[in-house]
């Protein structure tokens, strides 16, 4: 903490703070009570008399209620919710059983090889998705949720390998080396001892894959054409924007349902997701 | 039983070779300590044992069968690590149960092992802790206790005190060795500290560079080093070198550098016969010199000037300067002295000690 006179935290500590929330929440804000705002006050202009673009006196549900009678938005939540929750379940276990081989198991090129799987993170998905889109085309998974729940461990696990090799690397070799003096083997010592204790770092991957894997925009547009098939991403934008016309209310009563269960989730883990960002394994 | 021999042991990382030829045997019930500075292959010797690495060559057996190719969970060993190694997310009693459930033993059993051990170790109340909620000593206990509930045919430990506050590693210490009293379990023990070699250990074997120096009872180590490094390692604080030239005047041998000049006693004239007209090394412990009186004119004496005095309240310590080097000596609390002082030091003539200035073994 800032030491020394009130005003100097004042000036050093609250103010940036403050500011600093401001500049954060306003988006979120502005989702919300969009969504909530009537469309008369919504489409008024901004030299009418009683503007007012921070507040509403008549909030309203329509918005949410045109999204679930008039578009497919149900679908579109159950639909990213299951390839979000699949590919990451996916990329999960992939990238823990190889985080932990990359970090703990001594074999030829190991180092190499982690380097090589985190460059293929950063190969943008602009590029990935034109090969992509020809494998899913010749595997006939094209509109269908596999065609994303199987593309999206492409950047999913190199990701999560990553994260999960400097997570194993944190905890004590000792503890697996215990492990196995007291007659557990390789296996029965990562199953007992390493994944529990790296269980954060296994939860902040996999809210990082979640959240990843939920927005993604690219491959859910390309890989997928019905409307029932597409994800809240795509759905929202590619439904509520029609030709240069906005269905703002619509719009971001979407994104906010939309970004709910990422919240949720975020905040239902966020003690042991701090705690596997700042690697903290106490012994 | 737990006898353990060590045959021809090599490990080499890629080009460097960090223990070597290293044979000894262990006898059952025996407390060994390993000790030597960071990096003499003590520790590798020692993970060599639980098979936590592999043996380059050589064969390490117990009690006759030769466990190179054994997973750690098949040697029947238990292992101290150094940072406890405590499982963070088990309970304590979960921590002392994993090897025994492991193993799959009765739960009944289990559980009264479980409780023997912390009898043992005075942990009964702290079952039901995680780790984090223990004091240091605490948590060292329980390391203890996890080993012990085993009942394995050897105990390893990996400098298992070195994290704890001074006071409570001479505690430990005590405890520990009280332990192996009532156990009797074999006990193989790595420290770089040598004041827990010299009490813990029925044996002490010290290492260096990967070459095991001496193997010895500590007593052993202390009086008869067998080289400079042994000599300067063991015992604290540490042995005066100075490196001396002999000569020989009216029949007897005389020892001098720049600022000293001493007459041999006749037992360490005859080792060094051969010597004469060489460089050897002269050793004395702090100990073994005394502020000159009338008793000591037959004793090989010297002159040197206090540069620093340090009173430990049962014993003063003298560093002075003695022609180019420097000795400590560590003499009577009633001795009144002050810095700049001029003292004649004498030598006890049956504790010196004389090392090839070339090969440092002992003369």
């Amino acid at each position: 903490m800032i030491e020394g006179a009130r005003w100097r935290k004042w000036v050093f500590f609250y103010v940036p703070m403050a500011l600093f929330l401001l500049f954060l929440l306003f988006p979120f804000y502005w989702m919300v009570i969009t969504s909530v705002r009537p469309d008369g006050e919504l489409y008024r202009p901004w030299n009418s008399i009683n503007y007012n673009p921070f507040w509403t006196w008549k909030p309203t549900w329509d918005h949410v209620r045109y999204l679930f009678e008039e578009t497919l938005f149900a679908s579109w939540l159950w639909n990213t919710t299951f390839i979000a929750t699949l590919s990451t379940a996916i990329s999960l276990v992939c990238g823990v059983f190889a985080g932990y081989a990359l970090s703990r198991l001594n074999f030829p090129f190991a180092g190499s090889l982690g380097t090589a799987i985190f460059i293929t993170y950063l190969v943008p998905q602009t590029l990935l998705f034109i090969p992509l889109a020809e494998i899913i085309r010749n595997y006939r998974l094209g509109d269908t949720p596999w065609s994303l729940i199987l593309t999206y461990p492409t950047f999913l696990i190199p990701f999560c390998t990553w994260l999960m090799m400097g997570y194993f690397k944190a905890v004590p070799k000792e503890l697996e080396e215990c492990a196995r003096i007291d007659g557990a083997s390789r296996w029965q010592a990562m199953l007992y001892i390493v994944i529990p204790v790296a269980i954060p770092g296994i939860l902040s991957a996999g809210i990082f894959a979640f959240t990843l894997s939920w927005n993604e925009f690219i491959y859910a547009l390309v890989f997928l054409s019905s409307p029932q098939q597409k994800t809240v991403p795509v759905g929202v934008t590619s439904e509520l924007i029609r030709g240069d016309v906005f269905f703002w209310g619509p719009l971001m009563a979407g994104a906010l349902l939309g970004s709910i269960p990422v919240a949720i989730a975020y905040s239902f883990f966020v003690e042991h997701y701090v705690a596997g960002l700042t690697g903290s394994v106490k012994g | 039983m737990g006898q353990v021999v060590l045959k021809g042991i090599n490990k080499f990382y890629d080009s460097v070779h960090a223990v070597k030829d290293v044979n000894l045997q262990i006898r059952d019930k025996e407390f060994v300590v390993f000790v030597g500075p960071s990096g003499c292959g003590k520790t590798t010797t020692l993970r060599m044992i639980a098979g936590l690495e592999a043996i380059s060559s050589g064969a390490i057996s117990i009690d006759g069968n030769v466990i190179n190719e054994l997973a750690p969970m098949d040697r029947d060993i238990a292992m101290v690590f150094q940072n406890y190694a405590l499982y963070p997310h088990m309970s304590v009693y979960d921590n002392m149960a994993f090897g025994l459930k492991m193993r799959k033993f009765e739960r009944s059993e289990i559980e009264k092992r479980v409780r023997e051990a912390a009898d043992i170790l005075g942990i009964g109340e702290l079952l039901k802790r995680k780790p984090r909620q223990l004091s240091g000593g605490q948590r060292q206990r329980v390391a203890l206790g996890r080993a012990i509930v085993r009942h394995p045919r050897v105990f390893l430990f990996d400098e298992p005190l070195s994290n704890l506050d001074a006071k409570l590693r001479v505690q430990m210490r005590v405890e520990l060795k009280k332990l192996h009293l009532r156990l009797g379990t074999t006990a193989i023990y790595v420290t770089h500290d040598q004041v827990e070699a010299m009490t813990l250990g029925d044996r002490v074997v010290v290492m260096k560079d990967g070459v095991v120096q001496q193997v010895g009872e500590p007593l052993e180590l202390y009086n008869q080093p067998a080289n400079k490094f042994v000599a300067g390692f063991i015992g604290s604080p540490a042995m005066n070198f100075a490196a001396v030239t002999v000569s020989e005047a009216n029949g007897s041998l005389i020892a001098e550098n720049a600022g000293l000049r001493i007459k041999l006693p006749e037992e360490t004239a005859q080792r060094l016969r051969g010597h004469i007209g060489h460089e050897v090394t002269l050793g004395v412990r702090p100990e073994d010199l005394t502020v000159a009186g009338t008793a000591d004119l037959d004793h090989p004496c010297f002159d040197g000037v206090i540069e620093v005095v340090e009173q430990l309240g049962s014993e003063i310590l003298l560093d002075m300067k003695v022609g180019q080097g420097v000795m400590v000596a560590s003499v009577e609390p009633s001795v009144r002295v002050k810095v700049r002082d001029k003292l004649r030091v004498a030598m006890r003539p049956s504790r010196l000690h004389v090392f090839d200035a070339k090969t440092e073994a002992a003369i």
